[in-house]
């Protein structure tokens, strides 16, 4: 038998302060970043923010200098520049300013690299333009599916467990979503839609995680009427730790397999799950648990089953 | 049945015969034809067979107020045949104009005359000066509420027209609440030239020139009251420079595109550029009949969208029903123009509002990157159970190659779409039914060190962990299903994979390695396990 962690007894209670105090710097990093996506100064996406986007190929390399001169020429001096190396590959990026007009760009863009660098022909790769209204619903829609989600859970556990179960457990989901923004936004990185999909995998895994740890809780309250909440929730933790590596060590492989050979389109998705799968092993010991005692006090009432 | 080992087993090898039955189509074309055709397939989304997606918002108000002007147009036709004066014109809120007359019983003449001219607007007496009163005419409710409808459900007929016959495999064109329209053509390899067709209103009007005023005045501001000028482009085809020349045409259209029956493309001789020869139906070439033999000698535009491309002079009555039109095409432009002319023209002007356009070559990088990822993932992870767990490993690695070709054929029972983050959500899968074993397994072991048999161990294991494993398919089940439900385009595309790969896995990885441990059980139990 082969064994990450045999017979564990760390005493996570007992450095459950510090590890308040990093969750607390991790939420403000994520409110920050959360504030700075709904006043649109955060890194977003094309598909959030509303923008054109363009990828092509150059036949022949080019100077990044010239394309951006060109482009300032023509009005677009805003434009976010990209070159991928040794691959002649070109990304251009226009975000929509607000109050501004939905127009498309797209088009004369491409004239004026094909006038302008006659010599050197363009491929289009891909082209998304998105008016700032669809950026907009695509927020909205966002931030709805996020809310739904977690009154859901809130119910479902509420049903399987109690209500502070279920309270808990979507309060240490949201501490994994706000992080990952947090995370994102500290390090500069693009938040798109894909990047929302990742913030919801990472929701529902974190919240796997957080289940299988209240399920044994619950179980160990049954079994050992002695203990303190506490000391049960340090055991349970204990019990299923293992698992927990385990598990977070096959989707970690899978997930960087997706890091690693995903490609470019699917390399910061990949990243922020990376993240994400840390952030949410860390919270399903330190964060879910601990804040269950902290509302439930010590008392050891059965949960029912 | 679940008691039952040779129940079970049979289970599976059903279910496995017919997902790979239902699977086949989607892997290979080598299937006979009329299987092929009609069996469900995965379809591959945009991002991985490249295409475009279009979402039109379509400029109602427009509409409403180009069917409102043309009335105004009518309306003002038939008052001077009645011998009405018009003294002045003018637009009003809501889809409405008003007309001056002198003072007099004109206005009410003129009331009544338009009333029973035109049953679709309701005329109303405006106010009465001493120099004169106004008669304001308004599209009635229900015709606005026709012309609403109208824009939105024939924009999407239309379009679909053209796409048929630009030749798009399997497009997809749907009507998106109340003013928006969402095209979706995958496999496009020339974008632009889709694009340009989806979004062209294609209103064909035949203007006459006005030659009798000054076209200089006009270009100053002083354009005469039922004149408009337009422009006419054309490209010298040495130097590649477009130039613009202006023209003063009638505002009234002799003739609109909605008369032709039918357009083709046809080539000059002599090596001359492609032209389109479009032909009337009866009505249209009775009109036509009458505006050449009325106006012989002058010139009459042919304007596409407020642009002139041709505006030749009419040498004779044109009886046959059949007229050409010439420009400076390219073959393409030329088969185009035909297909919008064919297909008619959009109710009422659209603007792209989102576009993403997929290479084929990109898609097929990301298709390539993706299977990579997947089966390097897949393998890893496959590898890590086989190592940490060793036997009971490997039977997880059995149910998981079950996993996912049950998720396969499920998501081409449902031609479901498979999308970029869906083989993302497919690695996402693989990890959650890995994650239930690893359940299952942690239990057995802590069963069998508390010094239990091997067999109640097993048992006790895949007890304890049931409702877990259950609680935390669940959960992530809610999150897919609203990911469905608020999702776009390829998101759908991770929900649709996750939440099939979930619930798929409830059965493979509780019901297909069980068996494997009951089967090895079921003559003389277990005496160890190597877990």
């Amino acid at each position: 038998m082969i064994e990450l962690v045999k017979n564990p007894k760390y005493d996570f209670m007992a450095i459950r302060n510090y590890a308040f105090m990093f969750s607390a710097v991790l939420l403000i990093l994520g409110i920050i970043g959360t504030v700075q996506i709904f006043r649109g100064k955060a890194n977003l996406g094309i598909d959030l923010a509303g923008g054109t986007s363009i990828q092509g190929k150059f036949q022949k390399p080019f100077a990044l200098d010239e394309i951006r001169s060109l482009l300032t020429q023509a009005g677009h001096g805003e434009a976010t520049l990209q070159k991928v190396e040794g691959e002649n590959i070109l990304l251009i990026k226009l975000r929509s300013e607000t109050g501004r007009e939905e127009r498309m760009v797209a088009d004369p863009v491409l004239k004026l690299l094909r006038d302008k660098l006659p010599g050197n022909p363009f491929a289009v790769e891909s082209v998304s333009e998105i008016g700032p209204a669809i950026g907009h619903k695509l927020r909205q829609d966002a931030t709805w599916a996020l809310a739904i989600s977690a009154l859901a859970i809130i119910i479902y556990l509420a049903w399987r467990f109690e209500f502070k179960f279920g309270v808990t457990a979507a309060i240490a989901t949201f501490h994994d979503i706000f992080a990952m923004v947090g995370i994102f936004w500290v390090l500069g990185l693009e938040q798109d839609l894909l990047f929302i999909t990742a913030l919801l995998t990472i929701g529902g895994y974190s919240l796997t995680d957080t289940v299988v740890i209240f399920d044994r809780i619950r179980e160990n309250i049954r079994l050992r009427k002695r203990n303190s909440f506490s000391e049960t929730i340090n055991l349970s933790v204990n019990d299923v730790l293992s698992r927990s590596l385990v598990t977070s060590i096959t989707l970690l492989l899978a997930v960087l397999a997706l890091l690693f050979f995903g490609g470019d389109v699917l390399r910061n998705f990949a990243l922020a799950l990376v993240i994400g799968l840390l952030i949410g092993s860390y919270s399903s010991v330190f964060v879910a648990g601990p804040m269950l005692v902290l509302w439930r006090g010590e008392k050891m009432t059965e949960v029912k089953r | 049945m679940w008691k039952s080992i040779t129940g079970r087993i049979t289970l599976i090898v059903v279910l496995t015969a017919a997902a790979i039955i239902v699977l086949i189509p989607s892997l290979t074309d080598r299937v006979p034809a009329a299987w092929r055709d009609k069996a469900p397939k995965i379809n591959l989304g945009l991002d991985l067979q490249g295409g475009v997606f279009l979402r039109l918002a379509v400029e109602i108000d427009k509409a409403i107020e180009n069917t409102s002007m043309r009335y105004a147009d009518d309306a003002r036709a038939v008052c001077r045949e009645k011998g009405l004066p018009v003294l002045a014109f003018q637009k009003v809120a809501d889809g409405g104009f008003s007309l001056r007359f002198p003072p007099g019983d004109f206005a009410a003449r003129a009331q009544a005359t338009l009333k029973e001219e035109f049953p679709s607007l309701d005329v109303g007496l405006g106010e009465v000066k001493a120099d004169g009163a106004t008669v304001i005419a308004r599209m009635k409710p229900a015709e606005i509420q026709a012309i609403r409808t109208n824009a939105v459900v024939q924009g999407v007929e239309t379009i679909r027209n053209r796409i048929d016959q630009f030749g798009v495999r399997e497009p997809q064109i749907i009507a998106e609440g109340e003013d928006r329209i969402v095209v979706q053509l995958p496999g496009v390899k020339d974008q632009q030239r889709a694009i340009e067709l989806v979004g062209k209103t294609a209103l064909l009007e035949f203007k006459l020139v006005d030659e009798g005023a000054s076209l200089e005045e006009a270009l100053k501001g002083n354009v005469p009251e039922d004149d408009q000028v337009l422009y006419q482009k054309s490209v010298d085809p040495q130097s590649g420079r477009a130039t613009k020349t202006p023209m003063l045409v009638k505002k009234r259209a002799q003739l609109t595109g909605d008369t032709i029956k039918t357009a083709k493309v046809n080539f000059g001789d002599q090596g001359g550029g492609a032209y389109v020869s479009i032909s009337f139906d009866t009505r249209g070439a009775k009109i036509f009949d009458r505006v050449t033999a009325e106006n012989v000698k002058r010139r009459l535009a042919i304007v596409l969208d407020d642009t002139i491309y041709s505006a030749p002079v009419i040498q004779e009555r044109i009886s046959g029903g059949e007229a050409q039109i010439t420009g400076s095409f390219t073959p393409e432009e030329a088969t185009d123009l035909a297909i919008v002319l064919r297909a008619g023209s959009l109710p009422a002007p659209v603007k792209v509002i989102q576009n993403v356009s997929i290479g084929p070559s990109l898609g097929q990088d990301s298709i390539k990157n993706g299977i990579r990822a997947a089966i390097i993932g897949g393998l890893l992870v496959v590898g890590f159970m086989a190592f940490y767990y060793r036997f009971a490993g490997m039977v997880a690695d059995f149910a998981l190659v079950f996993n996912i070709l049950f998720l396969l054929s499920g998501m081409a029972a449902f031609s479901a779409t498979l999308t970029l983050p869906g083989i993302a959500g497919i690695i996402l899968a693989i990890g959650m039914a890995v994650d239930s074993n690893v359940l299952i397994f942690e239990r057995i072991r802590e069963e069998l060190r508390s010094k239990k048999s091997v067999r109640a161990s097993i048992d006790a294991g895949y007890d304890k962990a049931f409702m877990v494993v259950v609680d935390t398919h669940v959960t992530t089940l809610i999150t897919a299903v609203i990911l469905f439900q608020f999702g776009t385009g390829p998101i759908k595309g991770f929900a649709v994979s996750l939440s099939m790969g979930v619930a798929i896995n409830l059965f493979t990885a509780l019901v297909c390695t069980k068996v494997v441990f009951d089967y090895l059980n079921a003559k003389n139990p277990m005496k160890t396990l190597s877990i």
